[in-house]
């Protein structure tokens, strides 16, 4: 099971077939524990990464720095919620340090990253600072790089 | 240089010495050739990792340069490596070296090899091979002064010589065995039993054993047998290595020896007039690949076990029959099926289809009927060689009928 999710994390478009000849496993077993993690959530979403400076179409994201104030009972995981669930937020993180939550943020532009900011998330009761750093230049992401040179094959063709 | 063939130079050219004149030229440089005039070629042809060095031991060379370490260093290595080395060979193979007398750091395992037949090998005395073998065995055995004495190998043994096999071409000449296993071009792995008998073989005849280990961390679901590990073979056995398989580090040229401390003088002396020392940034990156680089080890024989498996099923499906290859990243089917012998196998599909694989006669005479796919290259290419290979292989069934 771990195998067939590790393919799929770096290829999510490998086929059962495919994935059933890596691991050595019958078809349909590959297939029933990938309808399963699909079905369970062990699985999220499918999704592509898009290398969007290439084509001049990038959005504009910012890092927040957010300093809250942790409640009873519930500690950061409710403020954090109350956050996250502005589909302007791209991802949330709970992280040690001088700050509490780390929130990459994603708008067209930069106005609308401001102001999301001053209405939406400094406003919160619980929040008490926010640090945006707006990005500059992205170089990698998921693990695949973006300004990388294009792979080109140093290999000769035939080798010993 | 002009394109001569062999039999001109060894006409016309007084001047290059008769045992090299007349040393064939290694199989592939003719597909090499051909395929450098070829555009959208996939290459199964190709004898090393994909992977390019983890950045961390790229990192280490860097740094080596950056801090001015761009003198020689002792003939055998520098301590520290040396060091390492011996910890490694007793973690991962149970053998223990001594870090200062039993340890040589070569640049790369071919110049181990060379090393190892030149200071073993008096004129005329022989050194028994597998055959098919790596190409550069009987050619090295040839320089060194000494004479190739191939022992046949086959699909039914998996490609793994036989004790039975090497005694009966055991004469009062032999010196030693030289066995590479897992093996290029085979992918084959020898069993504890199988290198047990040759372990008494080489007792009873009082013979080497060479044993050519660079691919032994490649393997698959399967443990690895060191030959030196091997109940009394320590004294016996020379062990070459490198990191050019394992730590994808083809390019640095850096492996090792690993002997008696008798062996390990010996080849030493003919290396500190030749090489004087292994290139001192490759020798930085290799400590930091000792110290550091398992995790790369593991996840890339992880993504290599998967490819081997989904070409060695690809390639019995389209009628390839391939036996399990359980080291190295090769697979070795046999050809049977297009009915047309090895050279011919491996020119036709390069003409038709673009796909390059290696003549299993480039290895030797028993490597007929077979050839080598490498699948040390991207899963995607993989597919795509192989339903061109498909293809190609129905073309040529329907030929024949």
């Amino acid at each position: 099971m771990k195998e067939i999710l590790e393919i799929l994390e770096q290829n999510g478009r490998a086929t059962p077939e495919q994935i059933s000849a890596m691991v050595d496993k019958p078809l349909s077993e590959v297939k029933k524990a990938i309808k399963q993690a699909e079905k369970d959530g062990t699985i999220l979403k499918y999704k592509a990464i898009i290398n969007w400076p290439k084509l001049e179409k990038e959005d504009i994201w910012a890092l927040i720095e957010v300093r809250v104030a942790p409640q009873r009972g519930v500690g950061f995981d409710a403020i954090a919620e109350r956050i996250y669930q502005f589909p302007e937020v791209y991802s949330a993180y709970l992280v040690s340090g001088t700050y509490d939550l780390s929130i990459l943020v994603r708008g067209r532009t930069m106005q609308e990253i401001a102001s999301f900011v001053a209405e939406k998330l400094a406003p919160l009761e619980q929040v008490q600072s926010v640090v945006t750093h707006f990005l500059l230049k992205r170089y990698k992401e998921y693990g695949e790089t973006f300004h990388a040179p294009k792979e080109t094959n140093r290999r000769l063709p035939i080798t010993p | 240089m002009p394109n001569a063939s062999p039999t001109s130079t060894q006409a016309l050219d007084n001047l290059i010495s008769q045992k090299v004149a007349t040393l064939p030229p290694s199989g592939i440089r003719k597909f090499f050739d051909l395929l450098s005039s070829m555009e959208d070629v996939i290459s199964l042809g190709i004898g090393e990792p994909d992977f390019v060095t983890p950045w961390h031991i790229r990192e280490a060379g860097i740094y080596s340069l950056e801090q001015g370490y761009t003198m020689y260093t002792s003939n055998s290595g520098m301590p520290e490596l040396r060091q390492e080395l011996a910890r490694y060979l007793e973690l991962h193979y149970g053998v223990s070296y001594h870090p200062e007398h039993e340890i040589l750091i070569t640049a790369g395992s071919s110049e181990g090899l060379d090393l190892v037949l030149r200071a073993i090998i008096n004129p005329g005395d022989e050194v028994i091979i597998p055959d098919p073998c790596y190409v550069a065995y009987p050619a090295d055995i040839t320089l060194a002064g000494g004479m190739p004495i191939p022992v046949p190998t086959n699909e039914r043994n998996n490609f793994v010589v036989r004790a039975t096999d090497i005694e009966a071409r055991i004469t009062r000449k032999t010196k030693a065995i030289l066995i590479g296993y897992p093996a290029n071009p085979t992918g084959a792995v020898m069993s504890k039993k199988e290198a047990d008998a040759i372990a008494e073989l080489a007792k009873k005849h009082d013979l080497l054993i060479i044993s050519d280990e660079i691919y032994a961390r490649l393997i698959y679901g399967v443990e690895h047998i060191c030959f030196p590990g091997l109940t009394g073979m320590k004294k016996r056995t020379i062990l070459i290595s490198g990191f050019s398989k394992s730590h994808a580090m083809t390019g640095w040229r850096i492996g090792y020896v690993a002997a008696d401390r008798r062996f390990i003088q010996a080849l030493t002396k003919i290396h500190q007039y030749t090489l004087l020392c292994a290139p001192t940034m490759t020798q930085m990156a290799a400590i930091e690949a000792l110290k550091n680089g398992e995790t790369d080890v593991e996840n890339m024989v992880q993504e290599y076990n998967r490819r081997r498996r989904f070409m060695v099923k690809r390639l019995n499906e389209i009628g390839l029959a391939c036996f399990e290859p359980k080291g190295a990243f090769f697979a070795f089917p046999s050809i049977e099926a297009a009915g047309m012998n090895s050279e011919e196998f491996a020119e036709k599909l390069l003409l038709e289809e673009k796909v390059a694989v290696v003549p299993g006669t480039a290895f030797g005479s028993c490597g007929e009927g077979f050839v080598r796919c490498c699948y040390a290259t991207s899963l995607p290419n993989i597919e795509e060689a192989l339903r061109r290979m498909d293809r190609f292989v129905r073309k040529s069934s329907l030929r024949l009928k």
